[in-house]
């Protein structure tokens, strides 16, 4: 029937250009006083749908004959990210964030956490932090990060348990599982979102920036179940523990001999000292072109010491190898959306913008007045950081009691 | 043995720019490129390929016609062949579509070695192809990957970045690497590779072409879609302070307290 | 202004356009600096196939032509003078064997500068400078072999370089008549460099002396025939001339860019110095001859790769180009001001990179004498 999903319903459209401003792909024209879609152009993307103030745009998706039993799943369900003996901050947002859409849902929240034994204690602290049931997936081949074991295993828990919603956070292990986890269920996969919410007939509303943070877009997976999304750290706060709070504990057997091992991992290096970690970071404090040289580069780690912050970096201080592309912020590098970000010597070109400008509070540090990072920075500094820093981190030491 | 590399053309969101007062994308000057990372999985791809003297490099991408222009500029820098996957069937595709739509495309030329992708695409990072398309294809993944160690037909050694540090993985072949841009530094186009990207035509396939289920392809075969699209609340530029290098030091310090940092 | 290049010059243009923007820009202060001789930036003009743009097609090349060795050269100029020399130099050492080399030679030599061996040209010594007939360099025969002792100075790539075509007497007595070009190789018994010289400009450039004591020189290496030394020099510089203008073009350009550039970002008396018309008279200037340059350039880059090769022309792209090349980036660190007089504005650089071009492949001076006695002598 060539489909073509997209329609302009031209009794509706007054010719008023709203769409063609909002296309990001240039695939709407006013031609004759109508809105004339470009097929060849159009990825159904939907912005000018949305952007239409007369209801003049219409994607239509033909209505699957066979839905499936989307009663059979209920209950939300978290992924609990446990690496080098620790569990991840961002595991115990997510039941912030598990039991708000609980709630809602008036159902309750489990938990799946994996690794190679000893887990008790943690599942424990899930409990405390807001989880109902917590599944342990325990074995010595669950040591490190594989992501078919990890995956196989979480599959067949989500099949026997069958939540509505399973939600992880989007760290470098949840991005490589989630996706591999959903193609094997065939159900939708939403990343990197920054806030989630439910509807009353159970639709997870996942909203997430897209277009390098140009747009936020709210994501449906209407059809498929679990609903699937992976949570950007440090968006959603930690409950309180709450010791008293009850909940199950339940080993899930899975026999890891099972799947064909294709892959080892050989070593994990853990790098020790402050903040490789940076999408997990409170604070970060971030070094560009203008920190001058690698040696120079030390003040910004001892900055980032004394207010336990990660460190951060431009591109243009990553090309100029004065500090490793683990560091870099920015469209090719990493995205961060910490509570307070410390630009320094950082121009703020938009490429690094787009890595950083959802952080709460930006601090900017430049000699240039007129550098692009002040018009998005919170409070802007302008002078050295040379001389700015040092000055600085005396006076933190002096407040902490420790010159 | 075929080294496939599957790239994207992406808007160059950096130009992107919001209308504030029309509430409406600029698009004007967003010219569209090859995703960034996608560069640095074609260069890995040329790169294996003349350490080992093995394999064909075969790059892949689905879009529209116009995603042609990403197949040419891959011929340029040396890759040998490119299809590209475009119907209007196929549009719409969130990444489980593309992704399965990619595994039918893989599966008909057959014979992988290595899949790269770039770690994700800067339009709409999620990074989510990579592992999907290991998962169907059922072949193992690894992401994120910053050094190829080792590689022989049916082994590699590699290191991939963590939240922590780095792994050491070793894995069977094939498999699906998606590349962060520490691996290398991509290498310019030849003047060779330009004269044969002018006139090269790539195969193309559409729906017909490949042995699809029409329920998972395009929208139809999606099951995320987009509710929808709003604009970011934008951050403005605040308070801006100027003075000798003591008084701004102490202003900051007075900012962090007040922030609760100290 | 539109010259209405093929596809193929065009994309010639645009790559070595990108190779300066994207690799040569950011290092080109460092390598002034330093003295850092470009290797890295010669391979990657080697894998962009720039340096088959002027290598015959049956030899690696993409046609050995002129024109597009101009494009590179400009642009990659446009980027750094000093780095493009690399670049250009080969091209100076490569077209003696491209147009007297028997085919031997040239597949001996020409698919390795296709691949991107550097080559240098070697004429000038001590005593012979612009009266390069004054050479002392000897050769003398001795069975098959030519034995050859002298000193060469000032050449460009020296050391750095594979490949040489040296200019040598085999009979003093003849004078310029007795004078015999010759193909040597690094790494030949007693070929030897001096000490790379200390430049004022085009510093990332290396000049050497190349010193031969008694190296054993088989007469297959001898290029053209015996005596016709002077010939295969001459006529050599006659193709590689408009390559130096281009040089000079290139910098010349640069030096406009970023003169407009900084004229419309500072501002001195609540304006931006752009719209004082002291300074919109100069760029006027510059804009022109640079324009004026490109043209005739181009124009005879196009007749000669056509057949039609005349000194007199070739020598007033040299000295056209180079004299404004001198005098657009004078005006340039005079638009920057006090700013241009640093070292941190690119401006300076280009000033000293520019001078060079008025002195080497025949000084302004001498090539002003061919020119007028051609002249002269066509309108007798």
């Amino acid at each position: 029937m060539g489909i073509k999903g997209i329609i302009v319903i031209e009794e509706n459209c007054t010719g008023c250009g709203i769409c063609e401003g909002n296309c990001p792909f240039g695939a709407m024209e006013i031609v004759g006083g109508i809105a004339q879609i470009d097929y060849e152009k159009c990825t159904l993307c939907g912005a000018c749908e949305e952007a239409c103030p007369f209801d003049a745009i219409e994607i239509r998706k033909e209505e699957v004959s066979v839905a499936p039993s989307l009663g059979e799943f209920s209950g939300i369900m978290t992924f609990a990210e446990y690496l080098h003996g620790e569990l991840s901050r961002v595991s115990l947002e997510l039941l912030s964030i598990g039991r708000k859409l609980a709630e809602k849902r008036g159902t309750s929240v489990s938990s799946v956490i994996i690794g190679d034994g000893g887990l008790e204690t943690e599942a424990r602290k899930l409990i405390e932090h807001g989880s109902d049931v917590v599944y342990i997936i325990s074995g010595p081949e669950f040591r490190y990060f594989n992501d078919e074991l990890y995956s196989e295993a979480l599959v067949s828990l989500l099949k026997e348990k069958r939540p509505e919603v399973f939600i992880g956070g989007a760290t470098a292990l949840g991005r490589a599982l989630f996706p591999r986890v959903a193609a094997d269920l065939n159900t939708g996969l939403t990343a990197d979102c920054t806030e989630l919410d439910i509807d009353e007939s159970g639709n997870l509303l996942q909203t997430r920036p897209a277009f390098g943070g140009n747009i936020m877009a709210t994501i449906l997976t209407p059809n498929h179940r679990p609903q699937m999304a992976t949570v950007r750290p440090r968006v959603m706060k930690v409950l309180p523990a709450d010791p008293t709070r009850d909940g199950s504990i339940e080993n899930f057997p899975f026999n890891p001999s099972l799947v064909k091992v294709v892959k080892t991992i050989k070593d994990s290096v853990k790098i020790e000292g402050e903040g490789i970690n940076l999408a997990d970071a409170e604070i970060i404090v971030s070094g560009g072109r203008g920190v001058g040289s690698k040696e120079n580069f030390k003040i910004i780690f001892d900055l980032a010491k004394e207010l336990n912050a990660a460190v951060g970096a431009s591109r243009a201080a990553v090309d100029a190898g004065w500090i490793s592309y683990s560091h870099q912020v920015g469209q090719t590098g990493t995205t961060v959306s910490p509570k307070i970000y410390i630009a320094c010597g950082i121009s703020g070109a938009i490429q690094h913008q787009v890595g950083m400008r959802s952080s709460d509070v930006i601090i900017a540090i430049n000699k240039d007045p007129d550098a692009p990072i002040f018009d998005i920075a919170t409070y802007g500094f302008v002078g050295d950081l040379h001389q700015i820093i040092p000055i600085l981190i005396r006076e933190i030491k002096n407040i902490k009691g420790e010159a | 043995m075929n080294i496939f590399v599957c790239i994207k053309q992406v808007p160059n969101t950096a130009k992107v720019k919001w209308d504030l007062e029309r509430g409406t994308l600029i698009r004007e000057g967003v010219e569209s490129i090859c995703n960034p990372f996608d560069l640095h999985a074609i260069e890995e791809a040329l790169r294996v390929k003349e350490r080992t003297g093995k394999g064909k490099v075969l790059v892949l991408t689905m879009g529209p016609p116009q995603a042609e222009e990403v197949l040419k500029e891959a011929i340029s820098l040396g890759a040998e062949d490119g299809i590209l996957i475009s119907d209007r069937a196929f549009a719409g595709a969130d990444t489980l579509a593309t992704s399965y739509t990619l595994s039918k495309a893989i599966e008909k030329i057959g014979n992988p070695w290595i899949i790269f992708t770039g770690k994700q695409a800067i339009d709409g990072d999620t990074a989510q192809v990579g592992p999907e398309l290991a998962a169907m294809l059922k072949i193992p993944q690894v992401t994120y990957v910053r050094k190829i160690v080792e590689i022989n037909e049916n082994n590699a050694v590699m290191e991939r970045l963590t939240d922590y540090g780095y792994d050491v993985v070793e894995t069977s072949l094939p498999a699906v690497l998606t590349v962060v841009k520490e691996i290398n530094e991509p290498r310019l186009p030849s003047l060779r590779g330009k004269m044969k990207a002018r006139t090269f035509k790539p195969v193309v396939f559409t729906s017909r072409d490949l042995d699809v289920d029409e329920s998972r392809i395009g929208l139809q075969g999606s099951p995320t879609n987009v509710k929808k699209v709003f604009q970011p609340e934008m951050k403005k530029g605040g308070e801006k302070f100027e003075g000798s290098a003591e008084e701004l030091a102490l202003i900051l310090v007075e900012k962090l307290k007040e922030l609760k940092v100290i | 202004m539109k010259y209405f290049l093929s596809e193929e010059e065009l994309m010639v243009k645009e790559l070595a356009h990108r190779i300066a923007e994207e690799k040569i820009i950011p290092v080109r202060q460092k390598y002034d600096e330093e003295e850092i001789f470009p290797h890295d930036i010669v391979k990657i003009m080697a894998e962009s196939d720039l340096f088959r743009v002027f290598i015959p097609e049956e030899y690696g090349g993409l046609g050995a032509k002129i024109f597009p060795m101009v494009l590179a050269v400009e642009e990659l100029s446009w980027g750094c003078g000093g780095i493009a020399l690399a670049y250009a130099g080969t091209a100076l050492g490569a077209f003696p064997i491209i147009l007297f080399g028997s085919e031997e030679q040239k597949s001996k030599y020409l698919p390795k500068i296709a691949e991107g061996t550097l080559a240098a040209f070697a004429l000038t010594e001590a005593e012979a400078g612009s009266d390069a007939a004054n050479i002392k360099t000897r050769a003398e025969k001795d069975g098959d072999y030519y034995i050859l002792n002298g000193t060469k100075q000032f050449i460009t790539n020296a050391g750095e370089a594979d490949i040489y075509t040296v200019i040598a007497l085999t009979d003093p007595n003849k004078g310029a008549r007795g004078a015999t070009a010759f193909i040597l190789e690094k790494g030949m018994e007693g070929l030897e460099f001096g000490k790379k010289e200390n430049k004022m400009g085009i510093r990332a450039s290396v000049t050497r002396e190349v010193i031969m004591k008694n190296v054993r020189v088989h007469k297959s290496q001898v290029l053209g025939k015996e005596g016709r030394g002077f010939i295969v020099a001459m006529k050599t510089f006659d193709h590689t001339r408009p390559g130096v203008a281009a040089q000079a073009l290139g910098i010349a350009q640069a030096a406009l860019d970023a003169a407009v550039k900084y004229a419309n970002q500072r501002y001195q008396f609540g304006k931006p110095i752009a719209s004082f018309q002291a300074i919109q008279h100069m760029i006027a200037d510059m804009g022109t001859k640079v324009e004026a340059t490109r043209a005739l350039i181009y124009s005879v880059a196009r007749a000669i790769d056509a057949g039609f090769t005349s000194p007199k022309e070739s020598a007033m792209t040299k000295v056209f180009a180079s004299d404004v090349a001198m005098e657009v980036t004078t005006n340039a660190v005079q638009i920057f001001g006090g700013y241009g007089y640093m070292k941190e504005y690119p401006v300076e650089k280009m000033m000293r990179d520019a001078k060079i071009t008025q002195i080497y492949e025949g000084t302004n001076q001498i090539l002003r004498n061919v020119i007028a006695s051609r002249i002269i002598k066509e309108a007798k």
